[in-house]
């Protein structure tokens, strides 16, 4: 009686309560939802949809502009550019053949490293990383018009720097989040920081802004600051410096041009450079401004602060014939040699023959405390205070330690060291008639009174023996430049290797000013271990001193005080 | 017209609930989807398809389906094994046969030929069922809901036991047996959560407290309440939905796809939604009610229960009273599979109906 269909069903009776007991189940069912649903959105309605736009609106950053940087003449040094930067929702995205090729042709990219950075993001269970930042406005429409779910733009102030490589040390540059790293960039970086404001916004579940809300406060912007260096001159000291480490195959070097009279700098340049816009050369040696943060010993550029010692000591002439004699010199079982024997001089061919027999012969005759006070005081032993990152002051031992040997090795520049901001100071001490300005990198900047540090008739009287250093018979006259006088002095210093004096590295310095008369620029031309060409500071810096300054005193117009050595063409 | 829907077998009251239904999931799909036109045609495409297979079910003679019962039950039973073992893996969970170009869910399927079979096994016996009858379905009941929740796939392992115990009860199962067999069930929760996937306990847990976690897995819930709770009494109007429409709601066109009907059409639609569910809830268990043998009897209730029960639990989890499992709206979630075993219980419904119709004449 089986397999003949409906046949071999037994009729069964049937269970009229299980029906009802079916249908009250279906009924309450439907009645359990209908009064969830009331409760939901009748008597729950004002808290979810408060809830609800709390999850919807958020308080977003509006980034803050960060104050530009520029030349003593209004050129932008450093200037910030609106980007955006390309974010990814982990949790969000769907990395789709479509979305990730996309991506990473627009990106430039690889795919699978897309895939990586997100997929690694979101094991950690991340909600927010940067994909790429800083993209051009018009790239990254490109990228949110791709319509993939979780990504999203951010705008950011992208740092600038038009000059590159030539202000690359003194301006520094700021990192990823706008922060200053290096150079004035972090020196001046609460000033230049804006402060960000922030607004209130509907945004959409994948991340999008959809509309503005309120504006809760405005982002103040940060303040432009205007710095002393010219440009102009700057760039010139940046060509000619790059152009002698070239040329002599030296390793590095600076240059320092002050105003003597206000203490501004205008012109800081160092080699090896870099360029702030690249950020792969933002790291290691070539990234440290020299100029602040190496010390070096000055040689014989010393040695026209010992002979102002001797003048502010009393008893002392220009004329003053010391006796030289036979070329070396022994002090405390140290020899001190001349490169020959230049006999009975005066103190300005001490200066101008570079006598190191002479110089020292004078120091060893001043008390140790007036040789000390006159270093100490053009600013040797202590920081300028420039405010620069990594600034050190070199060192001045103080005068009660010294032996015999220490004064005279002092005399002419070595056992002590000085960056080459603080000669450059030194120097502008002599230039500015004895008065001390603070060297400062802000355009009109006087934070600090100047101070008289030597007498005006000892700085002029050391500035007239200087001239004769740019003497055809003095070591400096390759310094010399057509139109002006110029008073300044050479220094060759043996490179401190290792603790010990080496035999073939030197340090070539010319330390310099123009016009002698009354100085308006200095200049210090500092070169380390020239392997080529020569290695006197006469030789190697004095040239580059002199293109710098040939041009940099017509920029600034500055009347030509030598009838005698006039440009060629004009006539008087 | 009258004629044309009676040669065709066609219920009419059924089809027109199943058609408001179906155009009201296509306007929310619309919404739901930011209006992407193609997601929509897609969904008609599959909705007319899935209504095709419906009429050619609904033109079996209900004899042949019960001849061939027992083969479609085991065919699938061995296919579900076979899913198992060899399964291509979709969203982390063994699901899909492939098989060349067509790649389907057995376990759908089984949520017809689970009533089908255990309707089957009780028609040819005495009611109400002895000791033996019951265990040997609920054995019939326990094999196939144990593969599927090993896939594992929590949701439809509960629809497919709902259905078949549902037929066990309907079969006139004494309330001794269901009162022990409830205690038992309780007794077994712990065993069962000792074998759950991290996951899935993960979902219970946020579902006792989604605010434990609100950004990960009690997401879903709480965005899902404030979309309900900010449609209020009207709503807020088709494609107005701010929680839809800025992409807060998770999984919205599929199974969270009533919170985005809440928002925009307000406590009215809902209830009015409600009602077209519960047309056809009460229509089928009609058609049940007036079956002429066993097994028509118990087979259409039980598709009638696990429609219900594809609602109950969808509506619930939207709504923060079941914990989340992967339940569609059925007639209006974006989705093919669902669609096609709907379709084909509502075309045995409409076959069983007209059955009767013949024969009372």
């Amino acid at each position: 009686m089986k397999k003949q269909q409906q046949k071999n069903q037994i009729d069964n009776p049937i269970y009229p309560w299980r029906r009802y007991a079916v249908l009250t189940l279906f009924i309450a069912g439907m009645g359990l939802l209908a009064a969830r649903a009331v409760e939901l959105q009748v008597f729950q309605h004002d808290f979810l949809s408060k809830k609800g736009l709390r999850s919807q609106t958020r308080v977003v950053e509006i980034p803050a502009h960060r104050g530009d940087i520029l030349d003593r003449s209004g050129e932008p040094l450093a200037i910030s550019t609106p980007v955006d930067s390309i974010w990814v929702d982990p949790r969000k995205i769907e990395l789709t053949d479509r979305a990730v090729k996309g991506l990473a042709s627009l990106l430039k990219m690889r795919e699978t490293d897309i895939v990586k950075k997100v997929e690694t993001a979101r094991a950690k269970g991340k909600g927010f990383i940067y994909l790429k930042r800083q993209l051009t406005p018009e790239l990254a429409k490109a990228v949110l018009g791709l319509g993939v779910r979780g990504v999203g733009a951010q705008r950011e102030y992208r740092r600038f720097y038009p000059m590159g490589e030539v202000f690359g040390h003194v301006v520094g540059f700021t990192g990823i989040d706008d922060q200053g790293l290096e150079g004035i960039e972090l020196a001046y970086d609460d000033w230049l920081r804006g402060e960000p404001g922030a607004r209130r916004v509907v945004r959409e579940g994948r991340g999008g802004v959809i509309d503005d809300v309120e504006l809760i406060s405005p982002a103040h912007p940060g303040k432009p600051l205007t710095l002393s260096i010219d440009g102009r001159i700057q760039y010139l000291a940046y060509r000619e410096l790059k152009a002698a480490i070239k040329r002599h195959k030296a390793d590095s070097g600076s240059v320092v041009v002050l105003d003597p009279h206000t203490g501004e700098v205008l012109a800081m340049v160092n080699q090896p450079a870099f360029n702030p816009n690249d950020r792969h050369q933002r790291k290691g040696e070539r990234t440290r401004n020299r100029a602040v943060t190496d010390v070096f010993e000055p040689g014989s550029t010393a040695k026209p602060f010992t002979i102002a010692a001797a003048l502010e000591a009393g008893g002392w002439e220009a004329n003053t014939i010391v006796d030289t004699g036979p070329g070396h010199y022994r002090v405390g079982g140290y020899t001190i040699k001349d490169s020959k024997n230049h006999g009975k001089i005066d103190l300005s061919e001490i200066i101008s023959q570079s006598s190191n027999v002479g110089a020292s012969k004078v120091a060893l005759q001043l008390e140790a405390m007036d040789l000390y006070a006159v270093f100490e005081r053009v600013g040797f032993g202590v920081s300028t205070g420039s405010g620069l990152p990594g600034e050190v002051g070199g060192v001045l031992r103080n005068w009660a330690n010294w032996y015999p040997a220490d004064q005279a090795t002092l005399s002419f520049g070595y056992g002590f060291s000085a960056t080459t901001l603080q000669l450059a100071q030194a120097y502008a001490v002599l230039a500015a008639d004895g008065v001390r300005h603070p060297v400062t990198l802000v355009k009109g900047q006087a934070a600090v009174e100047p101070e008289r540090v030597l007498s005006a008739a000892t700085a002029r009287k050391v500035r007239a023996m200087m001239e004769r250093v740019i003497q055809p018979s003095g070591t400096g006259y390759r310094a010399a430049i057509e139109g002006y006088r110029v008073a300044g002095k050479t220094g060759t210093a043996k490179k401190l290797v290792k603790g010990v004096y080496s035999e073939d590295a030197y340090t070539a310095v010319f330390a310099g000013m123009a016009p002698a008369a009354a100085p308006r620029l200095v200049a210090v031309v500092v070169i380390h271990h020239p392997r080529q060409g020569g290695f006197y500071g006469g030789e190697v810096a004095a040239p580059v001193f002199s293109k710098i300054m040939t041009r940099a005193l017509r920029f600034l117009n500055v009347v030509p005080d030598d009838m005698l050595r006039q440009p060629k063409g004009a006539q008087v | 017209m009258q004629s044309l829907l009676y040669r065709l077998n066609l219920d009419p009251v059924l089809l027109t609930a199943i058609l408001g239904l179906g155009l009201c999931g296509m306007l929310l799909l619309y919404s739901a989807s930011g209006g992407n036109m193609d997601i929509v045609t897609r969904q008609g495409i599959r909705f007319g398809m899935a209504l095709l297979l419906m009429m050619a079910v609904a033109m079996l003679p209900p004899p042949v389906l019960y001849q061939w019962t027992p083969f479609v039950f085991f065919s699938i039973a061995l296919m579900l094994l076979v899913v198992l073992v060899v399964g291509s893996s979709g969203k982390g969970a063994q699901r899909w046969l492939d098989i060349g170009i067509l790649r389907f869910q057995p376990s759908e399927m089984m949520k017809i030929a689970m009533p089908m079979m255990i309707s089957f096994y009780f028609a040819e016996r005495r009611l109400p069922p002895n000791f033996r009858d019951v265990v040997i379905a609920l054995l019939l009941v326990l094999g196939p809901t144990t593969i599927i929740f090993l896939q594992p796939d929590l949701g439809t392992a509960l629809l497919i036991s709902t259905a078949g115990l549902t037929v066990i009860f309907l079969a006139g199962i004494r309330w001794r047996t269901i009162i022990l067999t409830l205690l038992g069930a309780i007794a077994a929760l712990p065993v069962l959560w000792h074998f759950m996937h991290e996951y899935q306990r993960r979902r219970v847990e946020t579902f006792m407290n989604p605010e434990s976690d609100p950004l990960g897995a009690g997401y879903h819930i709480i965005q899902s309440k404030i979309a309900l709770g900010s449609g209020a009494i009207y709503g807020k109007g088709w494609l107005n939905g701010t929680q839809t429409q800025l992409d807060f709601l998770p999984e919205q066109t599929t199974d969270f796809i009533f919170a985005v009907f809440g928002e925009e059409f307000g406590l009215w639609g809902v209830l009015l939604l409600f009602a077209l569910y519960l047309l056809i809830v009460l229509r089928g268990f009609y058609i049940a009610w007036n079956a002429q043998d066993t097994y028509a009897r118990l087979l259409a209730a039980s598709i009638t229960m696990i429609f219900f029960t594809y609602f109950f639990v969808n509506v619930g989890m939207v709504s923060g009273l079941l914990p989340v499992v992967g339940v569609p709206l059925p007639l209006i979630s974006y989705g093919g599979s669902s669609m096609v075993t709907i379709m084909v219980g509502f075309g045995i419904l409409m076959a069983i109906n007209s059955e009767k119709r013949l024969l009372s004449k």
